[in-house]
């Protein structure tokens, strides 16, 4: 047979990327960065307690994963816990391959960072009774005893920033920017429109779902149509509000942010966040793991127990008596003394 | 819906559709060119995704625009050559290339910009270029002329794209090699040369498209493109392999994406109506896809290798 130039050009490529590949393999390793060395220091100890976390969006979106893998790195000071992660899984079926792997490898816990995993979620966890699953945003745990749901009152600091921008907007309108009108996303929302409207009843809340967590060029779109519509202050929630934030950096429009603190996003426009910490709730699961409890409950982020907070951006300078106020609603949420309505 | 029809929403969506609609337009152009001369590259949105990432990270390191587009450019004539070596070389199923490209092109920017950013980073993206006196035509002016360099350049690459393609030489040996390259090959036209040139200025363009839209957006971030690098290649059908259909498909997405944002802005709709209408472009994408593909022809060698020794 004889041989063209393209064959063998072929062959030697096809060696060479196969040379290279193991060669690869062979120095690189597991280039997660969120792998964590044991904090123990008694070597006659247990082992350390295995978790990975599998989400849709990078763990430094300055939203939803981020808010979770800094909680779990709150918690790794404290526990003798490794982390592995598998980020930027925002195909379902990869995420899920990745949910299964995982427990397939033998970690003991195995978080399912995104709402959308649950459909795979409610087939891989009954395969593996020994592991536990913990699954968010969610207030189901599907009836099994190895899944914990977990869930944030949104809503909460939601309604905290909707009182300020209801005091701070001049022009009486107000836009957000939603991703998928579900989960703690459409609650953040929901609770943003009440404290607005509660504040002051003549304010309008525009509220575009741009039905995508992730398209980042619609979220600058839809920040540009608020403003077009006479927005003159901004919110918005999930990864893709990067996209939005740019627009109100650009534009000079006050900016309230929810998940993680996004004040480096826009030092000068961001007014307040609403931050979650999980690890309020990672450590009584982690807990009752060790206890023996691998799931059957669901855990909720409030004010109450901590798991939110409202971070001020002292950079903004809010005026003082809107931050009294605010931080009273905040108060008052926490004591139950008031209460978002949803 | 009255606010909806008040003349400064109607201007806002109209600008908003050609912003839009840019990165379609140049991204498309250049699929359209490889793919008149008889290959496919699927992975335009990979290519469009490195273009985003080295722009970005370029501005970001430099603070300078132009040096930003001109290596997002450089990075799509790297990724030609690449894509040339493993299609017209190699001869590889050029479907199963591209993805493989695309795939590429999300995971290597993703990898890039985890190590070497981090945390999105906002940057001062491209300014408005006002056209001198044309910009300042009430209304008219805000929707055409107020817009980014590249918007411009998208848009003045139509007309070009036509008169190379349909008045010169290289166009005439472009279309030969995507009809009947065997023809061209014993006419003396070497066919590997004219499809090594289209891919070439395919990706580059594909690059640019990927560096408007990052340089546009002032951030980059994993999976920029969303998607826009798959409904490019659809839009070269939409336009019947056409600059100037290509255009109209890129425009007409634009400007119906750019209208579903407004209506849901203002509250024209919500709700479940507000999924089903996000859905529009990508439906009256479809809908027209079926009637061109009754009428207009695709290139003849698309997709077929072509291998002198027959």
């Amino acid at each position: 047979m004889k041989r063209t130039p393209g064959r063998r050009l072929r062959r030697s490529l096809l060696a060479l990327i196969g040379a290279s590949s193991l060669v690869l393999a062979a120095c690189g390793g597991d280039d997660a960065p969120a792998s964590q060395e044991p904090a123990a220091t008694d070597s006659a100890a247990a082992d350390p307690v295995r978790i990975a976390m599998v989400a849709p969006s990078a763990i430094n979106d300055l939203a939803f994963t981020q808010s979770m893998y800094d909680s779990l790195q709150r918690v790794a000071k404290n526990r003798d816990i490794t982390i592995d992660v598998s980020d930027g899984l925002f195909i379902v079926e990869d995420a899920g391959a990745a949910i299964r792997g995982y427990a397939e490898d033998g970690y003991d816990v195995v978080i399912a960072h995104g709402t959308q995993f649950g459909g795979p979620l409610s087939e891989i966890a009954p395969d593996f009774p020994g592991v536990s699953f913990l699954w968010g945003t969610s207030t189901d745990f599907q009836g099994l005893d190895n899944i914990y749901a977990y869930s944030v009152r949104s809503d909460e600091g939601g309604y905290v920033n909707g009182t300020i921008a209801a005091q701070i907007t001049e022009s009486g309108v107000i836009g957000v920017v939603g991703p998928v009108e579900a989960g703690d996303a459409k609650l953040y929302v929901d609770g943003f429109v009440a404290g607005a409207t509660a504040q002051d009843p003549s304010v309008t809340v525009n509220v575009n779902y741009i039905e995508s967590f992730s398209d980042v060029a619609l979220a600058a779109e839809a920040a540009t149509s608020h403003l077009a519509s006479g927005a003159d202050v901004l919110t918005g929630t999930a990864q893709m509000v990067v996209g939005a934030t740019g627009v109100a950096q650009a534009e000079g429009i006050p900016w309230f942010g929810t998940q993680s603190n996004q004040t480096p996003l826009g030092a000068d426009i961001v007014v307040a966040s609403q931050v979650y910490h999980w690890e309020v709730i990672l450590e009584t699961i982690l807990d009752q793991i060790a206890g023996g409890k691998l799931g059957g409950e669901v855990f909720e982020l409030t004010l109450a127990n901590g798991g939110l907070e409202i971070e001020f951006n002292d950079a903004f300078g809010l005026d003082a008596d809107i931050l009294a106020a605010a931080e009273q609603t905040v108060a008052d949420l926490t004591s139950g003394a008031a209460s978002t309505g949803l | 819906m009255s606010d909806f029809f008040t003349l400064s929403v109607i201007v806002a969506t109209l600008a908003s559709g050609i912003r839009l609609a840019t990165p379609f337009l140049l991204a498309s152009l250049g699929e359209m060119i490889g793919q008149r001369s008889g290959v496919l590259n699927l992975g335009v949105e990979g290519v469009m995704l490195i273009g985003a990432f080295v722009a970005y990270f370029t501005l970001l390191r430099t603070g300078s625009t132009l040096l930003a587009v001109l290596l997002a450019v450089t990075a799509g004539v790297v990724m030609g050559l690449l894509y040339s070596l493993i299609t017209l070389y190699m001869n590889a199923v050029q479907g199963i290339s591209g993805i493989g490209i695309y795939l590429f092109g999300l995971g290597f920017t993703d990898l890039l910009f985890q190590k070497q950013v981090g945390t999105p980073i906002p940057v001062k993206g491209l300014d408005e270029l006002h056209i001198p006196l044309l910009a300042d035509i009430p209304h008219v002016g805000e929707i055409f002329f107020q817009h980014s360099i590249l918007v411009y350049i998208a848009f003045l690459l139509v007309p070009v794209a036509w008169f190379v393609i349909e008045r010169t030489t290289f166009g005439l040996n472009l279309r030969a090699v995507g009809e009947t390259p065997e023809a061209a090959d014993t006419l003396g036209v070497s066919v590997n040369r004219i499809r090594l040139f289209t891919i070439l200025i395919g990706n580059s363009l594909a690059a640019l498209a990927g560096a408007a839209l990052a340089l546009e957006l002032g951030i980059f971030q994993q999976n920029l493109t969303s998607g826009r690098g798959f409904i490019a290649i659809a839009l070269v059908y939409f336009g019947a392999w056409r600059p100037l259909g290509v255009m109209s498909g890129a425009l007409l997405f634009g400007v119906v994406s750019a209208t579903v944002n407004q209506w849901k802005t203002i509250g024209i709709i919500e709700g479940a109506a507000s999924s089903l209408t996000s859905m529009a472009p990508a439906l009256l994408t479809i809908v027209v896809l079926v009637f061109v593909s009754r009428r207009i022809d695709a290139p003849s060698a698309l997709t077929k290798p072509f291998d002198r020794s027959g």
